[in-house]
């Protein structure tokens, strides 16, 4: 059969200018096929249990347009299309929770469509085929390529913009009074956070001219020795700015660790609850609290 | 000694000696900051010392034993020193840097500098 197909090779010139014919002819037979192909690879995305977040309404447009898509990139060799159509794509499927595998598991599914369907049509040719495969499969790994990496940006970008998202919120500075800031310490204290906390604090310290500053862990689960050492660098460096601070909620297990683990906190001003920390701030400022007698029922 | 512009003002107000550092200074030059500085505590009789240090946006080792010893110096002078408007950053750098800035008094600006240097002088006359 090789001797066979072979034979049929025209002569060398020939066979460049029918090189750069190929990948048109491949185009123009996957744009004929369209709707079986489509329908081939919709089914087998079905089978394969992938997408199951869509409707099968979606299901028949998305493929419609990837499938354009896809015979538009072999055809001009520009991903830039593509890449757009793929982060656009992700960022409406992301959210309703469709995984990295099940992207890639499309993309490579359709690839394998294809490529069977030109199997099928040069299979009397395996000279020809080796040449139509040249030509298809470096494009087809682009685009897989692709559409993977578009989809796994638009992730980063959304796990991103919500760790900012978290981060802003999870250490707010707060002014109570003229002068004293509370900053409640909520959840899991890493490096990240603690870093930022210092820099949100000394700010704020600036911005809000604060005297003392209590800082509440009652939130905090755990403390390492590196957010330890980091929390007394805090201290320091609000001392340098004319700020006295006070800790207030250390709960039994950090307490034991910080003891054990030998962070010096001698210079450092705790205090047990955030009542008694606020108690003390208000001492230190000169502010005296009264209770004034409430008539009820009047 | 050295020629142009100054890189520290030093102001008298009432009994307050007031050291703006404009801009970063080098060893020899916070040397010299240092020795006019003592000088003018005797001339001025000043019983306080405010070093602002807003300008400068780094504060290295040196600068900051420099400015321990001006607190030791001039208290033994008569003067109480505060060291005022560290930023935010220098702040942490130096504490990060293990700078020891020991038991030197801070305070957040001027305003509070002065507000700093009566309530020790209250303290005293107790």
């Amino acid at each position: 059969m090789d001797t066979h197909s072979f034979g049929e090779v025209p002569p060398e010139d020939q066979e460049a200018s029918s090189d750069d014919q190929l990948l048109p002819q491949l185009v123009a037979h996957l744009r004929e096929h369209r709707g079986t192909l489509r329908d081939d690879w919709a089914s087998r995305i079905h089978d394969s249990h992938l997408l199951e977040a869509m409707t099968p309404q979606e299901m028949v447009t998305e493929t419609t347009s990837v499938y354009d898509n896809y015979v538009g990139v072999l055809e001009t060799g520009s991903v830039e299309a593509l890449q757009h159509y793929a982060r656009d794509l992700s960022e409406r499927i992301i959210p309703r929770g469709v995984e990295t595998h099940e992207v890639v598991g499309i993309v490579l599914l359709l690839r394998d469509v294809l490529a069977r369907s030109l199997f099928e049509k040069y299979q009397s040719d395996f000279g020809l085929l080796n040449r139509v495969l040249n030509a298809y499969e470096p494009a087809a790994n682009r685009i897989a390529n692709t559409v993977a990496v578009s989809f796994v940006d638009e992730r980063e970008r959304v796990i991103r913009q919500q760790q900012d998202a978290i981060r802003e919120l999870s250490t707010p500075v707060l002014p109570v009074r003229e002068r004293l800031l509370i900053l409640p310490i909520i959840g899991v204290l890493d490096g990240e956070r603690a870093k930022q906390l210092t820099e949100q604090l000394l700010r704020g310290i600036r911005t809000h001219r604060a005297k003392v500053v209590v800082i509440d862990i009652t939130g905090a689960p755990d403390v390492d020795e590196t957010v330890a050492n980091h929390l007394v660098q805090t201290v320091d460096a609000s001392r340098l700015m004319g700020a006295s601070v006070i800790i207030t909620g250390l709960s039994p297990t950090i307490a034991q660790t910080l003891v054990t683990i030998g962070v010096d906190l001698s210079k450092m001003n705790t205090i047990g609850d955030l009542q008694g920390g606020l108690e003390e701030a208000e001492r230190l400022l000169g502010y005296t609290v009264t209770r004034k007698e409430v008539m009820d029922g009047s | 000694m050295t020629s142009g512009p100054a890189l520290v003002s030093i102001l008298r107000q009432g009994d307050v000696l007031v050291a703006s550092v404009h801009t970063a200074l080098d060893d020899s030059q916070m040397l010299r900051f240092q020795h006019d500085l003592v000088r003018q505590i005797g001339e001025h009789r000043a019983r306080g010392v405010i070093i602002d240090v807003a300008a400068l946006d780094v504060i290295d080792s040196f600068a900051s034993r420099t400015l321990q010893s001006i607190a030791d110096i001039s208290r033994l002078r008569g003067a109480a020193t505060v060291i005022v408007g560290i930023q935010p950053d220098v702040a942490f750098a130096m504490v990060r840097l293990g700078m020891g800035i020991g038991e030197l008094p801070t305070a957040l600006d001027l305003e509070e500098g002065m507000v700093h240097l009566a309530r020790v002088r209250d303290r005293a006359r107790r």
